[in-house]
């Protein structure tokens, strides 16, 4: 077996075993959905209430694309702390697999599950709102969710060092990570809105370029190429945040090996 | 020990890349009769851990300058109090944790250069049966499996014709793990580690929680892979007779450091000989570990080296 394949395979275990947990919690998974779904139908209601379609649009696009990106961000930032609840870290960490590819792995399924969610919520907002769909401009759209997924992978790897480096508060810092970046991403508002300091770390957000960049491609029908302002810095997070996140995993790796943090018991 | 076999070309285990070790590569039916010249399964020297416990406290020293070499196809048992390092041990060589000091090979491998070759040729059973409990025996082993680079089919297989013969049936593999007891669920670990066919096998109490029929079978099974397969066991133990029964050689590992080794007849010997106790292993292990309670208030109070 070729090494190429011998680390698909692996890859392939944790897809399988990601979809073997969702069946097997799919009563939370419902429960996830519906909360995600009634969240954004009723920030998109904001809207309509306020008799702005605008608005509305304005509002429905944070609450899918934030659903999205933040689904991605919990997924792979929670990998660590779910194995180290379960107990079975060790076990992963012991075994012949490349980091890259159990990052490859999780990060697949993370995709996937965040796309399923997002259809789900799409759908529901369409009917309920009575848009048509097949008039949006998907290639806007996709091409954001595309590079926001790249930078969103490689801060989420980040955030799933924390829990190996500091065994209970890591998961709450990872938490916290995502409400800050809920807050200053411009999610339901321009960042405009917030003080000069909140905005300089804006700018640092992935979320901020892929809600902006979105926002002009759909409501303002601007055509991507005009939006080069909002894809450089996505671009250029990814390059730089996806090899970071990978590197600096094993850098927190081999700390918890010295500081002995992977074990649970025994 | 004599062996006709090449000791860096495991049988069962997926083809490692060739060791940095310049060992001459013995030919085929040559017999080594030189123990120096065979690499052996495990060589550990002089490897210190310390955990760095609190800012102020002094740190644990867990295995403190052990030293011990197991050739291919012994089983060697490590017996000592608890928090004697005995886990610690395991792990270092499980790649678990990363050594302070000296080194340690698996088949030549170097456990730090050559992580991943290592990685191939071991795997572990611990005390606590740690799975995704809510994941059914069989996902969570097909899981193992192709983390390992198994087939899943041939995993699942393997599997469940080793729980059959531990005493579980097949019908109870596909409901959730955490519906299964204790001993139950330990047993689906052992299966976890020996499906992937290590050639050096780590066992940790593998046994403890097991009622004394499982016992024996988990026993039976241990010197079926080793008589079969050449599998290497290091076993940690708390039952004397357990390690008695299973280990070529003993050694008792008491607050870090390897205060004696030797067969099971040799160290009975000795103990009768040196400290006049009966022959058994309950007086080995008496006569090698000693509390250490008091021993650890002093060395908090005269904590300035480091
Ligand atoms: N990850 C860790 N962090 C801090 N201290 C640790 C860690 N692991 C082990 N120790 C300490 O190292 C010492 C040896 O522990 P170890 O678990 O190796 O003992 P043991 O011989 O396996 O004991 P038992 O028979 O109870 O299983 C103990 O003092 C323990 O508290
Ligand atoms: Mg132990």
């Amino acid at each position: 077996m070729t090494v190429m394949t011998r680390e698909l395979k692996a890859s392939y275990a944790f897809v399988a075993r990601n979809w073997h947990l969702t069946k097997r919690y799919w009563g939370w998974e419902a429960a996830f959905l519906v909360y995600a779904v009634a969240g954004a139908l009723s920030i998109t209601l904001i809207g309509k209430d306020q008799g702005d379609d605008r608005l509305l649009f304005y509002l429905m696009i944070g609450a899918i694309f934030w659903n999205y990106l933040s689904v991605l961000f919990q997924i792979l930032a929670e990998q660590i702390a779910w194995e180290r609840w379960e107990g079975t870290l060790e076990y992963t960490m012991m075994a012949p697999v490349r980091r890259v590819s159990q990052l490859l792995g999780s990060t697949f399924y993370a995709v996937v599950y965040g796309l399923v969610h997002t259809a789900v919520i799409l759908v529901t907002l369409a009917l309920f709102f009575g848009l048509d769909l097949s008039r949006a401009d998907f290639a806007t759209a996709g091409l954001f969710m595309l590079l926001g997924s790249l930078s969103f992978i490689g801060i989420g790897m980040m955030a799933a060092i924390l829990p190996l480096i500091y065994v209970e508060r890591g998961a709450q810092m990872t938490f916290v990570l995502q409400s800050l970046l809920l807050l200053i991403s411009g999610v339901y508002y321009s960042i405009e809105v917030l003080p000069d300091w909140m905005q300089t770390l804006s700018r640092l957000s992935p979320a901020t370029y892929v809600l902006d960049g979105v926002r002009r491609g759909l409501i303002d029908g601007a055509a991507p190429a005009s939006q080069f302002h909002n894809v450089w810095p996505l671009v250029a997070m990814a390059v730089v945040l996806i090899p970071l996140g990978v590197w600096m995993f094993g850098r927190a790796e081999r700390y918890a090996k010295r500081t002995g943090k992977l074990k649970r018991v025994g | 020990m004599t062996t006709l076999l090449d000791p860096r070309e495991p049988r069962l285990a997926p083809e490692p890349e060739s060791p940095r070790e310049h060992q001459p590569k013995p030919k085929a039916g040559m017999v080594l009769a030189v123990t120096d010249t065979v690499v052996p399964a495990l060589l550990v020297e002089h490897v210190t851990k310390r955990f760095v416990v609190g800012r102020r406290k002094k740190p644990v020293l867990a295995v403190n300058d052990v030293s011990l070499r197991i050739e291919r196809g012994e089983v060697y048992g490590v017996l000592g109090a608890n928090g004697g390092g005995k886990s610690t041990l395991i792990r270092l060589v499980s790649t678990l944790l990363t050594l302070d000091s000296g080194r340690v090979e698996v088949f030549g491998f170097d456990i730090e250069r050559d992580e991943m070759a290592v990685k191939r040729l071991i795997n572990r059973v611990s005390v606590d049966a740690a799975f995704f409990k809510k994941l059914s025996p069989l996902e969570n082993l097909v899981y193992a499996a192709r983390l390992y680079g198994v087939d899943a089919g041939h995993g699942r297989r393997d599997s469940i014709r080793i729980l059959a013969r531990l005493g579980i049936a097949e019908k109870r593999l596909s409901r959730p793990l955490e519906q299964m007891s204790r001993g139950m669920q330990q047993k689906v670990a052992i299966a976890r580690a020996l499906m992937t066919s290590p050639t050096l096998l780590l066992l940790d109490e593998p046994t403890t929680g097991l009622d004394p029929r499982s016992k024996l079978d988990v026993q039976t099974f241990i010197e079926e892979m080793r008589d079969d397969h050449d599998t290497t066991v290091l076993l940690t133990t708390h039952d004397l007779a357990e390690a008695e029964r299973l280990c070529d050689r003993i050694g008792i590992l008491n607050d870090g450091r390897l205060v004696t080794e030797g067969t099971p007849t040799e160290l009975k010997a000795q103990v009768a000989r040196e400290h006049g106790r009966p022959r058994t292993l309950e007086s080995v292990f008496m006569s090698y570990t000693g509390r250490s309670l008091d021993e650890d208030a002093e060395a908090d109070e005269d904590a300035d080296d480091e």
